[in-house]
């Protein structure tokens, strides 16, 4: 791996008392985001590079925290010094985005007004109120305008909705593996997904922390069909093929088949941290997104709000949010004559290929960053 | 006379092209030639290109560059979006020749082509002697050449009668990128390595 990790890190909280007007007509009262900070935000406060996270992501994007060094950020391969998305010139900010899990307010943090963890209560939350939310903590940081904001997937979405919602305020707009809007197929998976975890008898309603359980099985069962979703069916092939684990057949339900280990292994993993509450508000806020919807539809219009610079990635193997689905993206900002690259990468590793290390991607994001303005 | 970085059909482009103009530059490898434009002329530019190195190294130029395959289309390009469509030395290397030629001037008001020549009298005496040209132009051994169409200056123009597309301005230059001036259209096909032409779809 070039470049070094940026090392021993810490999160940071901060609490907003100025209410938040939801997309969805409700109010936030109040709220904490957790978010860390990697590099120096300079003098003119013009260096800072905001990440936005994916469904399951959160603030910890790089480096370790110094009594857990095995707790290494989700995107840590590319922030740190002589890495693409280098600390010794920029300032990097990751949050956890309002509604997750990870520390900010969000279903299973407590309620000021019952005392209680949220739960059901808590609202519905769309991209666009994660922007407005980011938004606020800029202010707090002093941060007029990101040099740059970046992410994939649904981070990628926030990345884009920034353009629209803040044009003043990011110069340089970095979506990658992301869609202007889910198609049916993709709202179909999320609502499998949310059946798996709302028909879970551990649900109770939304309400499971104050039965002192969890629907894991429900959120098990909506990992592993994610995860299925974020894989190349080639890597798979690749990774498990047929491989049995015993080398022949049980007749019989239990895992058998490679493929099934690891799904369930991974199934496992993912239900023993994240909170389920979460996992539904992050698919919806995924299926609600479409900018263009204020502009019947005609994302054009839409993009011609932005002002920022693009660069636009996608991945060959990606089946979840396919290179057409980018380019959609980039058609609606070339008929606006806007400043766009875009590159579509040949990495086998299906969505998640985003999250991967490969020098011809990373080299993209470098060369990119390398040339903006700071 | 010199030449920017050798490529003396950039200076011709470049005098073709207004201040302030959008310029599409479909395989612009690695963007000199809009760098080349943006720096003395102040165009808008974009280009398509289809190899990760050469994306890469247009992104390090501060280009603005699209990854796609010409062979299918400019769909995300829409009708008249640019004042000019450039496709430098590249034409030859395409298969749909009258389709992608038809999406140049689609999104482009303008269509400017440069390509090499064939009937060039130093390509057709290596023929006559019996081996393919390798020119300043035509670079390349006929086994690695990404050349798919081969034809001269009197071939294009006739395409470009039966498409019904006007020529504007025509650039004819020797190997040596010097302009070859002659009125008779038999020896400009003779003498002329490399051609450069301004396409509409109306007068």
């Amino acid at each position: 791996m070039s470049g070094q990790s940026v090392g021993a890190v810490h999160s940071q909280r901060a609490h907003f008392d100025q209410p938040l007007q939801l997309r969805s007509g409700g109010v936030l009262p109040a709220y904490d985001l957790v978010y860390e900070t990697y590099g120096t935000l300079n003098a003119a406060k013009s260096n800072a590079i905001l990440i936005c996270h994916a469904l399951s992501g959160h603030h910890h994007v790089a480096g370790h925290y110094a009594d857990a060094p095995e707790n290494i950020g989700w995107w840590d391969n590319i922030i740190g010094p002589g890495r693409p998305l280098d600390t010794d010139r920029y300032f990097i900010v990751g949050v956890n985005n309002l509604g997750g899990c990870h520390g900010s307010t969000g279903p299973s943090t407590l309620n000021p007004a019952t005392g209680k963890p949220w739960g059901a209560d808590f609202p519905i939350v769309a991209v666009i109120d994660w922007v407005h939310a980011q938004a606020r903590l800029a202010d707090l940081l002093g941060i007029d305008s990101w040099a740059a904001i970046m992410g994939g997937s649904l981070g990628g979405m926030q990345a884009l909705r920034w353009s629209i919602t803040y044009p003043e305020r990011v110069r340089n707009s970095i979506v990658i593996a992301a869609a202007p809007k889910l198609s049916a197929q993709n709202i179909a998976f999320n609502d499998v997904a949310r059946q798996a975890i709302l028909t879970d008898p551990e649900f109770h309603g939304g309400n499971y922390y104050e039965h002192n359980t969890r629907p894991t099985r429900g959120l098990r069962l909506a990992r592993m069909l994610g995860h299925i979703t974020y894989l190349s069916d080639d890597q798979m092939g690749e990774k498990f093929g047929r491989e049995l684990r015993n080398g022949s057949f049980a007749f019989d339900f239990d895992v058998e088949f490679e493929v099934e280990s690891y799904l369930r292994y991974q199934g496992d993993k993912f239900a023993g941290y994240f909170d389920a509450n979460t996992y539904l508000l992050m698919t919806k806020a995924l299926d609600y997104f479409d900018p263009s919807r204020e502009d019947d539809g005609d994302l054009v219009k839409t993009m011609a709000r932005s002002k920022a610079n693009f660069l636009i990635a996608s991945f060959t193997t990606d089946w979840r949010f396919t290179p057409a689905r980018s380019k959609e993206i980039v058609a609606a900002l070339l008929a606006n004559g806007r400043n766009v690259s875009y590159a579509e990468i040949d990495l086998n590793f299906g969505h998640d290929s985003f999250l991967m290390e490969d020098a011809h991607y990373h080299g993209v994001i470098d060369a990119y960053l390398r040339n903006i303005k700071l | 006379m010199s030449h920017t970085l050798n490529r003396p059909d950039f200076d011709v482009i470049a005098g073709w092209i207004e201040p302030g103009h959008k310029v599409l530059d479909l395989g612009c490898g690695d963007g000199s030639l809009l760098k080349h434009l943006i720096d003395s002329r102040g165009v808008l530019g974009w280009g398509v290109e289809i190899e990760d190195a050469n994306i890469l190294a247009a992104i390090k130029n501060g280009i603005n560059v699209i990854q796609g395959n010409l062979e299918r289309g400019l769909d995300e390009f829409a009708d008249q979006a640019f004042d000019h469509v450039v496709l430098s030395r590249t034409l030859q290397t395409v298969r749909h020749t009258e389709g992608i030629l038809r999406e140049m001037l689609r999104v482009g008001r303008e269509a400017v082509v440069s390509f090499p020549n064939f009937a060039y009298w130093k390509n057709l005496r290596s023929v006559l002697d019996g081996r393919m040209p390798v020119s300043e132009d035509l670079p390349y051994q006929w086994y690695d050449s990404p050349n798919v169409r081969f034809f001269t200056l009197l071939d294009f123009e006739a395409l470009c009668r039966q498409m019904g597309l006007v020529i504007r301005e025509r650039s004819v230059l020797d190997e040596q990128g010097n302009p070859v001036d002659n009125a008779d259209e038999r020896e400009l096909n003779f003498l002329g390595s490399l051609a450069v032409y301004r396409l509409t779809r109306n007068r």
